[in-house]
């Protein structure tokens, strides 16, 4: 045990200075040549900062896009999911009252078109995309909110769709923050 | 086909095609013999052995290894005590985070230590960027201490008749160094290119789109993602891990982060064939655990594509599949796929919420962590492997009446014994945890209500899942379950502790009094272990010890809840 202890205490520190310290370094260091400085990447309008490129904000607002629900209520100082089970009875009628409450402001929009994700919290609670479904089923609202013809906006939402990874992995999204950004400079 | 299904194909086969030539490379670390990164590394792990005292040459016990190892892990948690309960007023605390109450610090200890990464607190508001880097540091050691746990196995099961199976520390310095350390470099770089902070400023402001003021919080989250993926920690920068879009941004980096994974423990399954030189034992165990993968990961794919049956009842679309705790760059292909990853070895991170898995998913889950050797944790998951195999070689050497041997060497009574209690400590742990928290909140619903966070058979779940989560030091969870009580912490503080040195020593012993035997060369009488029948055996052995035990208990939690749901 003794003779133990005292090599153990001392790896323990090169440890520290290697694992916890240089390699802390070296990464930072590398960091500053990255996008953003890895500070995290902003998005500005106008010069002025409106939202970070990676995290999703809330829109809630009839004239924009919406979000999705979200457990933390877009608090990026601290993410969270709801943790509801797929049984909860209070969790299913939550859902069940977000689906009336998207047909109130929906009325053109039939229920079997409206994807779950748009009813359902994310994992984070910051969840920056929507599928493409989710944004073009918002589209008739917006159209009429705005005043601006619904071919122009599905146009819009088709030019923001980002494909799949390579166009072969995983699904196609849009990213909520940009497409809202086009939005408003839409006459 | 749909690309969602690509992407996961192409994970599993990119992981596999990695996991051969860097456990090449990993048995030459451990066999000491050269490698083109040796001009690098040589100097660097001199350095260690220098400053440590060490020589790395003088041989060990599997005793003294062990000693070794349970010395140096004390001293680490008594460093971490005193970090975590006193960071609030230590430097790098721009957010002015508070310090841990001494019951949460010690689950947060044990959790980092034993390399399980259950986290009871948020990392956002619960822990200093010093209090980060240091859990980040046991994320590196804790995963090094099981590599070299499981060098010291490999040692003893390649020499034909030996006292001495190599020196833990040489073993534990050159894991860190030469494989976790630079696969973190390469891993960290590629997500901060993606947008993955890496940064000492504090949280930042912002006023949105739509007038809301947002706080953002940062900190050096790269470097620790990367190594919590690889090493099997699990253990998030972010309070909701790699569904955070700062952790996980796209699914680029979801790809290479769930191919981080599987991949050193998949690895060291290669090392090992290389070590020994038997290709067909090799191919052999891979296989089995390859099996028993896709036997949990196929299911758990289909049911989260197919949807929520009680959400699907209100006829909306769910094309995308089950959404609720997911993410939309991932889709819901590869949140199973990363939900049954990281269960299967005892990774624990999380790209979606596991608590809002479809019932059969969260089984899945649960039972890759019952069984915690399909891969398993860096190191560890072979140890929990090598039991499975002691116990079939046994039952089958019974069962054919030959003498039960594997590599040349007798197995007996002692033997036996050891692997016995190893391999039924995981179920007595899980099942008395979950019985006593279960007994405690039934007894008293309204003083312990803040536990569960969702009714019935789902609750059970959540109380089974953390138990299991504790034992199989996974680190995952159904977080809605209110963990951060003086019960929780402590109960899972222990089960951590006690599954994660266990089932260590246990195989080490094993191993290293199997090494002290004279060897018998194989002969007609020998049963063999590199066959497709001994394979079949070991996974019999598997599902009968370790999936069967739990039945009762899942049939309580996710079987009910499922037909509950019909």
């Amino acid at each position: 045990m003794k003779q133990h202890f005292f090599p153990a205490l001392r790896l323990t520190l090169i440890c520290i200075v290697v694992f916890m310290g240089l390699y802390t370094l070296l990464i930072w260091v590398v960091a500053q040549a990255a996008s953003g400085g890895g500070k995290g990447e902003t998005v500005s309008v106008n010069n002025k900062v409106v939202g970070y490129k990676l995290e999703g904000q809330s829109f809630t607002d009839d004239k924009y896009f919406n979000s999705r629900p979200s457990a933390c209520g877009f608090n990026a100082a601290g993410s969270g999911a709801s943790n509801k089970g797929p049984s909860n009875p209070d969790y299913l009628k939550e859902v069940q009252n977000r689906i009336d409450t998207f047909m109130v402001h929906n009325p053109f929009v039939k229920k079997e078109d409206i994807p779950s994700e748009l009813v359902t919290a994310s994992g984070s609670g910051l969840d920056p995309d929507l599928s493409p479904q989710g944004a073009y089923v918002q589209v008739p609202r917006i159209a009429k909110t705005r005043n601006i013809s619904e071919e122009k906006i599905k146009a819009l939402v088709a030019q923001q769709i980002q494909k799949p990874l390579l166009g072969l992995f995983g699904p196609g999204k849009v990213n909520l923050l940009q497409l809202n950004i086009e939005l408003d400079k839409l006459k | 086909m749909n690309t969602e299904i690509f992407g996961v194909i192409a994970m599993f086969v990119i992981t596999v095609l990695l996991a051969i030539p860097l456990g090449r490379y990993i048995g030459k670390v451990y066999n000491g013999d050269k490698t083109w990164l040796d001009f690098i590394f040589n100097p660097v792990d001199n350095l260690f052995f220098k400053a440590g005292g060490i020589k790395p040459e003088k041989e060990m016990t599997w005793q003294q290894s062990m000693v070794a190892l349970l010395v140096i892990n004390l001293v680490w948690f008594l460093l971490s005590m005193l970090v975590l309960m006193s960071m609030s007023w230590l430097p790098l605390n721009p957010d002015g985070n508070p310090s841990m109450t001494p019951d949460l610090a010690f689950n947060t200890t044990v959790s980092f230590v034993a390399n399980t990464n259950l986290q009871h607190y948020s990392g956002e508001t619960g822990v200093s960027y010093l209090g980060q880097l240091l859990l980040m540091f046991f994320q590196f050691v804790s995963a090094g201490t099981g590599m070299a746990a499981c060098a010291v196995v490999f040692k003893a099961i390649k020499e034909k008749s030996t006292q001495n199976p190599g020196n833990f520390y040489n073993y534990f310095i050159k894991s860190c160094t030469r494989i976790l350390l630079p696969l973190s470099i390469v891993v960290a770089i590629i997500l901060m290119f993606n947008g993955t902070p890496m940064t000492f400023k504090g949280k930042d402001q912002f006023i949105s789109m739509q007038g809301d003021t947002v706080n953002v919080s940062r900190g050096p989250a790269a470097a620790m993602i990367a190594i919590k993926q690889l090493g099997t920690n699990g253990g998030g920068y972010f309070g909701v891990n790699s569904a955070h879009p700062f952790e996980n941004p796209n699914y680029f980096t979801n790809m290479v982060e769930n191919i981080c994974i599987i991949l050193i423990p998949a690895a060291l399954i290669f090392a090992l064939g290389y070590m020994l030189k038997r290709k067909r034992f090799t191919w052999i165990v891979f296989g089995i655990m390859t099996l028993g993968f896709l036997l949990l990961v196929i299911p758990s794919i289909y049911n989260e594509k197919h949807g929520s049956t009680a959400v699907g009842k209100m006829g909306i679309l769910q094309s995308h599949g089950s959404t609720e705790g997911k993410e939309v760059r991932f889709g819901a292909a590869a949140s199973a796929y990363w939900g049954i990853s990281t269960t299967v070895t005892s990774n624990g991170s999380v790209n979606a919420m596991h608590d809002s898995f479809t019932p059969l998913t969260g089984m899945f889950a649960m039972l890759g962590m019952m069984i915690n050797s399909f891969y398993g944790g860096v190191g560890v998951g072979f140890l929990n492997f090598y039991i499975f195999i002691i116990i079939a070689v046994f039952i089958s050497g019974l069962m054919v009446g030959r003498t039960p041997e594997f590599m040349g060497k007798k197995i007996e009574a002692k033997e036996i014994k050891i692997a016995s209690i190893i391999a039924l400590l995981h179920p007595f742990l899980i099942l008395v945890g979950t019985a006593i928290a279960s007994r405690l909140y039934a007894h008293d619903p309204t003083a312990y209500a803040g536990w569960l966070n969702n009714p019935g058979n789902h609750g059970f779940s959540e109380m089974l899942y953390e138990f299991t989560s504790s034992s199989a030091n996974n680190g995952s969870g159904f977080e809605g379950l209110g963990d951060n009580t003086p019960f929780w912490n402590i109960a899972c503080g222990t089960v951590m502790l006690l599954a994660r040195f266990l089932p260590i020593i246990g195989p080490v012993a094993i191993a290293g009094i199997l090494a002290k035997k004279k060897y018998v060369p194989e002969s007609a009488g020998t049963l063999k272990t590199d066959t497709s029948t001994f394979g079949i055996m070991v996974f019999a052995v598997i599902f009968i010890v370790a999936a069967l035990s739990f039945f009762p208990a899942l049939a309580l939690g996710p079987i009910s809840e499922f037909f509950g749901m019909r």
